[in-house]
């Protein structure tokens, strides 16, 4: 449990959290861009697209790692159970993402006649890795089995109807991320191409998250005991009111042509999606079933990582912050990539 | 034989995607060291040959150490992915140490990579010989942190089994385990020594092809130099470490050696060549040296090493492997020597520059350090089975309980994904090294500038193919 009453397993566990947060959202609007590709097809503004995210992608999936690394580190048991459980869409994911980040880089060094070729390597890794992450998240909230510390499921559990349609929510909220980062980045045609699927995208989205909603408190009938009891309501309340606002107000901003709105109240509904997550599993890291600290490690194998992660994240985070800022304004065609 | 069938799946999986993401850290560790030594050198020397060096190798740097980013991805899943029995037992020890090393690279991408490879015209000198040698250092505290979870899982200690799973009980301990300083040393070294013969051999390309220019000639001399100093310590630190793991884990030298049993009381002979036959329990056609096993491992002419039928049947370690993949990496390490020894005999007049014959040779020695430094791996990797923990936990208690199916199909994925990205990054980086060093012109930082990418492989411009040909 704890040194001296801190709890290092919450901390951890906010820790992770916090940076797969990270990751989903920065990671999700250049995910999204891949999945945008297709719907564009001019090659100048594909070279716009990318270069709007050209300078900070390798950095979002930095998170991914140190998620995956802080995962072990921590909490060993879920790290195994749960990389186990999901092996192959974890799998594809690697794969999708593999394909993707080497695609950005040797599309811009292709001479032109196979550029297509890194295009749609690009595409399809990027569709492949959303997918698959939505899977695992799907597959991950429905439940991962443990009996005495292993995964007792079946190795393909992912592959039924809930996770799947977690896959193509995940794609749509992706999409939705890209699109509304891109009126921020871009102009002319492009932006209002953007602005143009960008609500169609939202209504979709709003559909997802309520079947999603349903299927999951149909799935865990006790997460609705859970949410609708009198001391949680409020706060249950108090996250549906936000999502419908937010979503309003991305509705509303879209319509009157803002840049930068659309893409802040995308951020807040999948901060607030990722949020009403992290509190329907809350206090469990395997649900349904392995808690916090049943999956920890020892204390002071908690508490060494720590020091090193204290010193650290600070840094990473400063230098991420300063990055996004010095690539900050909009990107236009012919603008330098290199 | 079905669950065995998997488990093979999985280590042939683990073993292919970490030996195909070791070249690139590699190539990195040493490729760091290096540029900081040449930019060390030009600010000293001002000689500008260091300089339009630097530009060049950073430039293959950038494109090393991209490479490097990707397939480490998938390494920092591989350990759930294919061992949770081993992640959830040994997990709060390797977890930590995989943690910092994690922590470090992305600590060092996030700060000093971007002003080493971009900030050239940007920040002072002196800075950006601080980030260049902050980034070497960097190479290093990573493969400091790797090597600690490797050795302890080769020479467990500092720990206690509370319900049987490990608790870290004194961290100096674990990391300082009994073999962590041999192997570091040996990796970092051998890291050196690949990127050496990887320099020398691009060299030596570009001699063979008539462009003998003072760079050229600059980076030919300093590989030779590196391979002259480097080889033979890295022989004298292997001799260690085998002399630890002799200590450690006697097992592993046996099947290294492929020597079964011991005749009474006379020394060991050392078996040259042979093909080992675990099920026979001999080494077949073996060529004997007698006396030579004693000498190398125990420095005497009369005491005994272990041999293999010491050891129960169910605890040996595939002799057949490693007693090939031992041969290759001392094999390639003392050829290795010998190109050193050439170099520094055909220094005289410059001959060096001119032999045709032994820029051959260096061209051809160019991957020796790799092959070398895989070798290596695969004798102490496989010489630990059949534990992933020495005498702690079984490898077959380690693996995720995935079906043979699920097992080809990933392992498929990766093969085809690997050889495919792969190849075309590392085509990439042998067509900036066909390019050759370039005069670098220092021109002023542009207005726009500012919104240029600070990612390793955007640090390089050069077109995927269109070859540029020198004459």
């Amino acid at each position: 449990m704890g040194i001296q009453g801190i709890d290092l397993s919450l901390i951890w566990g906010v820790i992770i959290a916090f940076g797969v947060m990270m990751y989903v959202i920065m990671d999700g609007f250049d995910l999204g861009l891949g999945i945008l590709f297709p719907l564009i097809g001019d090659e100048q503004e594909r070279d716009v697209m990318m270069n709007t995210v050209a300078p900070v992608w390798d950095g979002n999936e930095t998170w991914l790692v140190l998620g995956g690394a802080a995962l072990y580190g921590a909490f060993p048991l879920a790290y195994g159970v749960i990389l186990e459980a999901l092996y192959l869409p974890l799998i594809f994911m690697l794969a999708g993402l593999i394909f993707r980040g080497v695609a950005f880089e040797f599309r811009f060094k292709a001479p032109a006649e196979k550029r297509h070729l890194w295009d749609w390597a690009f595409i399809g890794g990027s569709l492949l890795a959303t997918f698959s992450q939505g899977v695992v998240i799907g597959a991950y909230v429905a439940g991962i089995p443990v009996v005495d510390r292993q995964f007792a499921g079946g190795g393909l559990d992912w592959l039924a109807p809930f996770p799947l349609v977690c896959g193509v929510g995940l794609v749509i909220a992706y999409a939705l991320l890209g699109s509304t980062w891109l009126l921020v980045k871009t102009e002319g045609m492009l932006e209002s191409r953007m602005r143009h699927y960008s609500r169609p995208l939202a209504w979709l989205l709003l559909a997802m998250v309520v079947v999603i909603g349903a299927w999951t408190l149909q799935l865990h009938p006790e997460l609705a005991t859970r949410w609708f009891n009198h001391a949680h309501l409020t706060v249950f309340a108090g996250l549906v009111v936000l999502a419908v606002l937010s979503l309003f107000g991305l509705l509303r901003s879209l319509r009157q042509r803002h840049t930068h709105w659309p893409f802040v109240f995308t951020l807040v509904l999948m901060f607030l999606g990722y949020i009403g997550l992290a509190l329907s599993i809350w206090p469990n890291i395997i649900p349904p079933s392995v808690s916090l600290w049943a999956a920890a490690s020892p204390a002071t194998s908690q508490l060494f990582a720590l020091i090193g992660a204290l010193f650290i994240l600070p840094v990473i985070l400063m230098y991420t912050f300063w990055n996004y800022y010095v690539f900050r304004g909009k990107v236009r065609i012919g603008d330098g990539y290199h | 034989m079905f669950n065995l069938e998997a488990l093979d799946l999985a280590r042939i999986q683990f073993a292919f995607t970490v030996s195909f993401h070791i070249i690139f850290p590699a190539i990195t560790i040493g490729l760091a060291s290096f540029l900081a030594v040449l930019e060390g050198l030009w600010l000293k020397t001002r000689n500008d040959t260091y300089r339009d060096l630097y530009h060049f190798w950073s430039k293959i740097f950038a494109v090393n150490f991209g490479m490097g980013v990707v397939s480490g991805l998938v390494m920092a899943y591989q350990f759930g992915t294919n061992w949770s029995g081993f992640s959830d037992f040994a997990g709060s020890v390797t977890g930590p140490l995989l943690t910092y090393e994690v922590l470090t690279a992305f600590f060092l991408e996030a700060g000093f990579l971007g002003v080493m490879l971009f900030g050239w015209n940007r920040v002072g000198r002196g800075l950006h010989f601080f980030a260049t040698v902050m980034v070497a250092i960097g190479t290093l505290i990573s493969t400091f942190w790797i090597l600690a979870s490797n050795s302890w899982m080769q020479t467990p200690q500092g720990f206690e089994i509370v319900d049987g799973r490990v608790m870290p009980v004194d961290w100096l301990a674990i990391v300082f385990n009994p073999s962590f300083p041999f192997r570091l040393a040996h990796m970092a070294i051998a890291a050196f020594v690949a990127t050496a013969f990887f320099v020398g051999a691009s060299a030596a390309w570009h001699l063979l092809r008539g462009n003998d220019t003072k760079p050229v000639r600059k980076m030919f001399s300093m590989a030779l130099w590196m391979a002259l100093i480097v080889a033979p310590i890295q022989a004298v630190v292997g001799d260690a470490h085998g002399l630890n793991t002799l200590e450690h884990q006697p097992a592993k030298i046996a099947a290294i050696e492929g020597h079964w049993e011991n005749a009474d009381n006379g020394p060991t002979p050392l078996v040259l060549f042979g093909i080992p036959d675990m099920q026979a329990e001999k080494t077949k056609y073996a060529i004997e040296i007698p006396y030579l096993g004693s000498l190398i491992l125990t420095h005497s002419l009369d005491k005994q090493i272990p041999a293999l039928k010491s050891f129960p049947k169910e605890d040996r370690p595939n002799s057949t492997v490693i007693f090939w993949s031992f041969r290759v990496m001392a094999g390639l390490g003392m050829l290795m020597i010998l190109v050193g020894v050439l170099g520094l005999a055909l220094r005289r007049h410059g001959k060096v520059y001119r032999h045709r014959g032994f820029q051959r040779l260096v061209l051809l020695m160019g991957p020796s350090g790799l092959i070398a430094l895989l070798a290596g791996w695969i004798t102490t990797e496989v010489g630990r089975q059949p534990w992933v923990v020495y005498g702690l936990m079984r490898t077959h208690d380690a693996a995720s309980h995935h079906s043979v199916a699920q097992m080809s199909t990933s392992l498929a994925l990766f093969v085809v994904i690997y050889c495919s990205v792969f190849t075309v990054g590392i085509g990439y980086m042998m067509k900036l090294v066909s390019k050759g060093p370039q005069p670098h012109h220092e021109h002023p930082p542009e207005g726009t500038q500012v919104q240029t990418p600070r990612r390793p492989l955007s640090a390089v411009t050069d077109n995927l193919e269109s070859a540029t040909r020198i004459h």
